[in-house]
């Protein structure tokens, strides 16, 4: 089934390792200074009061930036990574455009860039028992991997008998249509500043429910503007005959007359 | 042979200086300062990328040359599609004779559409991906089929100029007989791209300000190309009967005005009570940032509306083209509320454009122009036009 992430900001301890793993495990450049994030970083741990929290790709059940490439650069897979083929990226940003949590990053200082994001140890998490670079580092399962139902479960376990250390609230569970990545948090979400006037609707419903007349317009217009064109051309030439029958009638009539 | 034609340039361009005014010799030196400034900062920008010439940013990703140079272009071009369904699909002949400039502009407008995007995809020389690789759920897709056959459409569309001016008869025969097919793909395809336009922003209802985020947003920018569509042709009539020294259609404009007037009255009332319903007209004079920038977008129109209500003014062809200006304007306010200002404040993002991208932009406009011009001087693009080409030289 599909694979999920599940973040217990308050199980973390602000190690960091979960950045230096991941920053290993895909190569990355130099982490970029703290609090911001970039593209040489896929996520990053930051700091509010007394609690750490962490921001990455979500990895959305319905993603805004799958459904918008228009190359199908971006790829929600099976198993519940989305990732990423530069190779057919052309560049026009729109997965930026849409990401309701904007995450995609871009390389602007290369000549030619790509876009770079969490692309949840893809190949890691193929292999069979294989786990994200920063579950599998982190010293407190702050960071769990697993099956996006069971750590569901897990997190609603976790509020119900805790339910005075949690928001009562598993970010993730329904924001715009559920994200395999969920997040547990002590603070409310909004003050971490993660949206939470997002639908529970998934973006792309907005876009295809316009897209899906198209065939429709595309039968309906051609038809329509043939028909109107051939009524148009086809009075004209009648009125035209008409004229000249008309000239033709006065000429022959002319003719008696004189 | 080099000699031979370096000769003949350069004699064609002092011949061409020496006959020039001051003013339009001021004119060709602000030209010949932009081009050559854009052509510096296009090899900067295809050296070391975009973050080298742009003031883009994670959090802004969409800047300027999309704001105005795609979506603003294709807008701006849209008076091909209007006004060949005048003329073609509904037998409105009093419009034939502004056809050909009009197909020209709305050819040259989307070349740039295309050429600007290459400036501002990452990677430019994968353009071609979306024919061979496609996602048919992305409205980006969708409008990129659409703009390359309509690109298609409109060169087939002005071929005849060029065959007539060679005078090969047969394939012109052949184009001929497709008339009226072309311009209803033509039609069809700009509905589509004009509209999808719009759809492009239906994904972002978290990002985009109420006063222009609306689930119609495609029928808004629709009916707006077609607004704007007479509103460029009555504009770009003025300014060529000015460069070229001849005569102003301006009976045709003032009946084109009328179509202008209609379509004016259905996208600012529509839009108008698309916002009572959506509950957020006390948005409009809430004194935001947004609400302002919807004030000048919707107050140009209105304001071109009432110059066109009043009949001596509509007949004046110095007010006439006031009007079109404010609509040209107005529509093109509309598009950069969408694409850049309704965008900032939920994106947590500040953008200006820099003076590299601007710089760009004016490149491209200038471009476009100069080859109009030229095309316009060679080629029977006004009829009438014609026998003086012949006394010049």
């Amino acid at each position: 089934m599909s694979k999920s992430i599940l973040l217990d900001f308050t199980k973390c301890i602000g190690c960091k390792a979960c950045e230096h793993a991941c920053s290993e495990q895909n190569q990355l450049p130099e982490h970029p200074p703290e609090g911001k994030m970039d593209y040489k970083s896929y996520t990053t741990v930051l700091k509010r009061d007394d609690q750490y929290f962490r921001k990455m790709c979500m990895h959305c059940q319905t993603p805004a930036c799958v459904s918008v490439c228009p190359v199908a650069a971006m790829e929600k897979t099976k198993l519940g990574p989305v990732i990423y083929h530069a190779d057919k990226c052309f560049g026009c940003r729109y997965c930026m455009m849409a990401c309701p949590f904007q995450v995609p990053k871009y390389e602007w200082d290369h000549a030619v860039p790509v876009v770079r994001k969490c692309i949840m140890c893809y190949d890691r998490i193929s292999k069979e028992g294989g786990t994200t670079a920063c579950a599998w580092v982190c010293p407190t399962a702050a960071c769990r991997f697993g099956e996006r139902d069971k750590l569901l479960e897990l997190a609603h376990r976790r509020i119900a008998n805790f339910p005075d250390r949690y928001v009562h609230e598993v970010y993730g569970e329904n924001t715009v249509g559920g994200t395999s990545v969920l997040m547990l948090s002590a603070i409310p979400f909004a003050d971490l500043g993660f949206r939470t006037d997002l639908p529970t609707e998934a973006l792309p419903e907005l876009t295809w429910t316009v897209m899906s007349k198209i065939p429709n317009i595309v039968i309906t217009g051609g038809l329509l503007l043939g028909g109107l064109s051939w009524i148009v051309n086809r009075r004209m030439a009648v009125g035209e005959e008409e004229m000249e029958r008309k000239k033709l009638k006065k000429g022959k009539n002319g003719g008696k007359e004189s | 042979m080099i000699k031979k034609i370096l000769t003949f340039i350069l004699t064609g361009v002092i011949t061409e200086v020496k006959g020039m005014n001051t003013k339009r010799k001021f004119i060709w030196l602000v030209f010949s300062f932009i081009i050559l400034q854009g052509l510096f900062i296009t090899l900067r920008r295809f050296l070391f990328g975009l973050g080298a010439v742009t003031n883009l940013s994670d959090t802004f990703p969409w800047g300027l040359w999309i704001s105005f140079d795609v979506v603003g272009g294709v807008a701006l071009a849209a008076g091909g599609f209007t006004l060949c369904f005048l003329v073609y699909v509904i037998g409105y002949e009093k419009f034939h004779a502004i056809v050909r400039p009009t197909v020209l502009t709305a050819f040259l407008g989307y070349l740039l559409v295309a050429v600007g995007l290459l400036y501002d995809l990452g990677k430019w020389y994968n353009v071609w991906h979306p024919m061979v690789m496609g996602n048919p759920h992305s409205v980006m897709f969708e409008v990129a089929w659409c703009v390359m056959l309509y690109l298609t459409v409109l060169f087939l569309e002005f071929l005849p100029v060029v065959l007539e001016k060679f005078h090969l008869h047969t394939p012109l025969r052949i184009l001929r007989s497709v008339t009226i097919p072309l311009v209803i793909a033509g039609v069809l395809l700009s509905t589509l791209h004009q509209s999808s336009l719009g759809s492009v922003f239906l994904i972002v209802p978290e990002k985009l300000h109420p006063l222009w985020y609306t689930p119609i947003i495609p029928l808004f920018f629709f009916l707006s190309a077609v607004t704007v569509g007479p509103a460029m042709v009555i504009v770009e009539s003025t300014f060529s009967a000015r460069v070229f020294k001849r005569g102003l259609e301006t009976p045709i404009l003032i009946e084109l005005a009328h179509f202008l007037q209609v379509a004016l009255v259905v996208y600012v009332g529509i839009k108008i009570q698309d916002l009572f319903v959506r509950g957020v007209a006390n948005k409009v004079f809430a004194g935001t940032f947004e609400s302002w920038f919807f004030i000048l977008e919707m107050g140009l129109l209105v304001a071109a509306m009432g110059i066109l209500a009043i009949k001596k003014l509509r007949t004046s062809p110095g007010w006439l083209f006031t009007a079109s200006m404010m609509v040209v304007l107005g529509v093109l306010d509309n598009r950069f509320n969408v694409s850049w200002i309704g965008m900032l404040r939920a994106s947590h993002a500040s953008y200006f454009p820099a003076y590299t991208e601007i710089s760009i932009s004016l490149f491209l406009l200038t471009g476009g122009i100069l080859v109009f011009y030229f095309i316009a001087r060679f080629f029977p693009v006004f009829p009438e036009l014609e026998e003086g080409e012949e006394h010049e030289h």
